[in-house]
């Protein structure tokens, strides 16, 4: 019984240490949540759409990627797997966090995939790396602050888009390509960024240019991939083994 | 049901594979040959830059000074801190040259 309650304690410690870590987060992705949801309405989406769209695909560049390519009347096999294009990225970070949540039961292994963004890996990889076990209540506390306020800031925001009159004035048409550069920015660490950047932008123009919307996003994406691909591996900076 | 509720449906089970796939497949690989490697590095930028580059062709003045304002942020800031200054410069250039 005492071993019982000692251990519960510690478990819910745990959590709240997941909890204070994950406030930053909540701060920080605060103004996207509503965003989203304003331009998700400017775009077409109804304010129920908007906070499906949060709490079922729960990853902010993918679904504002979504949302534009929506309001451009793009078919809707291309928006889903342009949402599969931005979101390819979590597979690594799978491929990471799986040999540190291996030993959970099934059930929670499917929940933690679930709200594995980001911040949810770097966090989570940190503390493996210093050591300490991941364990999925600290996980859970770590996670779910994150999602719940992004739900609900979501819906928030598409309910606020709904009352603006004037969205030119206030620039909403064109926050997503300021917030999509921000992005790609933020990659500029990456091997190759620069040619692979270079590469994307020059094919997505021409074939905007040539092709028409909506291909200019497949055509210059692959332009960049199939660029890192081909450039000699010790130019990328990848596969170096210690 | 709507188009939009079946677009949400989809990218939300594509968007659940790609969490939970690079632990069931990505990992019993031994090596990653580094090329595939490197085109998957390459895939975010790749992607999201195509979302900005066609915008170059109908941007006016407003337009050019917010992201030439995020450009010069990011050298400092963080994405929150290049966004909010981006967004800024345009709300304000809008104003003035509609």
């Amino acid at each position: 019984m005492a071993a019982e309650a000692i251990s519960e304690g510690r478990t819910g410690g745990d959590f709240w240490d997941g909890v204070r870590l994950s406030m930053p987060v909540v701060v920080a992705s605060a103004p996207f949540a509503i965003l989203f949801g304003t331009i998700a309405v400017d775009n077409g989406f109804s304010v129920l759409e908007a906070f499906l769209m949060s709490a079922m695909i729960y990853g902010g560049a993918s679904q504002m990627v979504g949302i534009e390519l929506f309001g451009q009347h793009v078919a809707p096999w291309l928006i889903v797997l342009s949402i599969f294009a931005v979101n390819f990225r979590h597979v690594l970070y799978s491929a990471g966090i799986g040999r540190r949540i291996a030993h959970w039961p099934v059930l929670q292994q499917a929940l933690g995939y679930f709200i594995l963004t980001d911040p949810q890996f770097a966090i989570a990889e940190a503390r493996a790396e210093s050591g300490r076990p991941v364990g999925f209540v600290w996980y859970l506390g770590l996670g779910l602050p994150v999602y719940v306020f992004w739900v609900i800031e979501s819906g928030l925001g598409a309910v606020f888009g709904k009352l603006i009159p004037d969205t030119h004035a206030l620039g909403i048409d064109f926050l997503l390509p300021i917030y999509f550069l921000g992005l790609v920015l933020g990659f500029r660490k990456r091997p190759l960024w620069a040619p692979v950047v270079a590469a994307s932008a020059v094919a997505s123009i021409i074939a905007y240019r040539t092709v028409g919307s909506p291909w200019h996003v497949s055509i210059g994406a692959v332009a960049g991939i199939v660029l890192a691909v081909i450039l000699p591996p010790h130019h990328s900076g990848v596969g170096k083994r210690p | 049901m709507s188009t939009t509720f079946w677009i949400i449906l989809a990218g939300a089970v594509a968007t659940y594979l790609t969490r939970v796939g690079g632990h069931l497949v990505i990992s019993r690989f031994e090596n990653i040959h580094p090329r595939v490697e490197a085109g998957l590095n390459a895939v975010p930028a790749a992607v999201l830059t195509t979302l900005v580059a066609p915008e170059l062709l109908h941007a006016g003045p407003a337009e050019w000074a917010a992201l030439i304002v995020t450009v010069l942020v990011s050298l400092r800031g963080g994405l929150m801190a290049m966004f909010l200054a981006g967004a800024a410069v345009l709300i304000l250039a809008r104003q003035f040259v509609g």
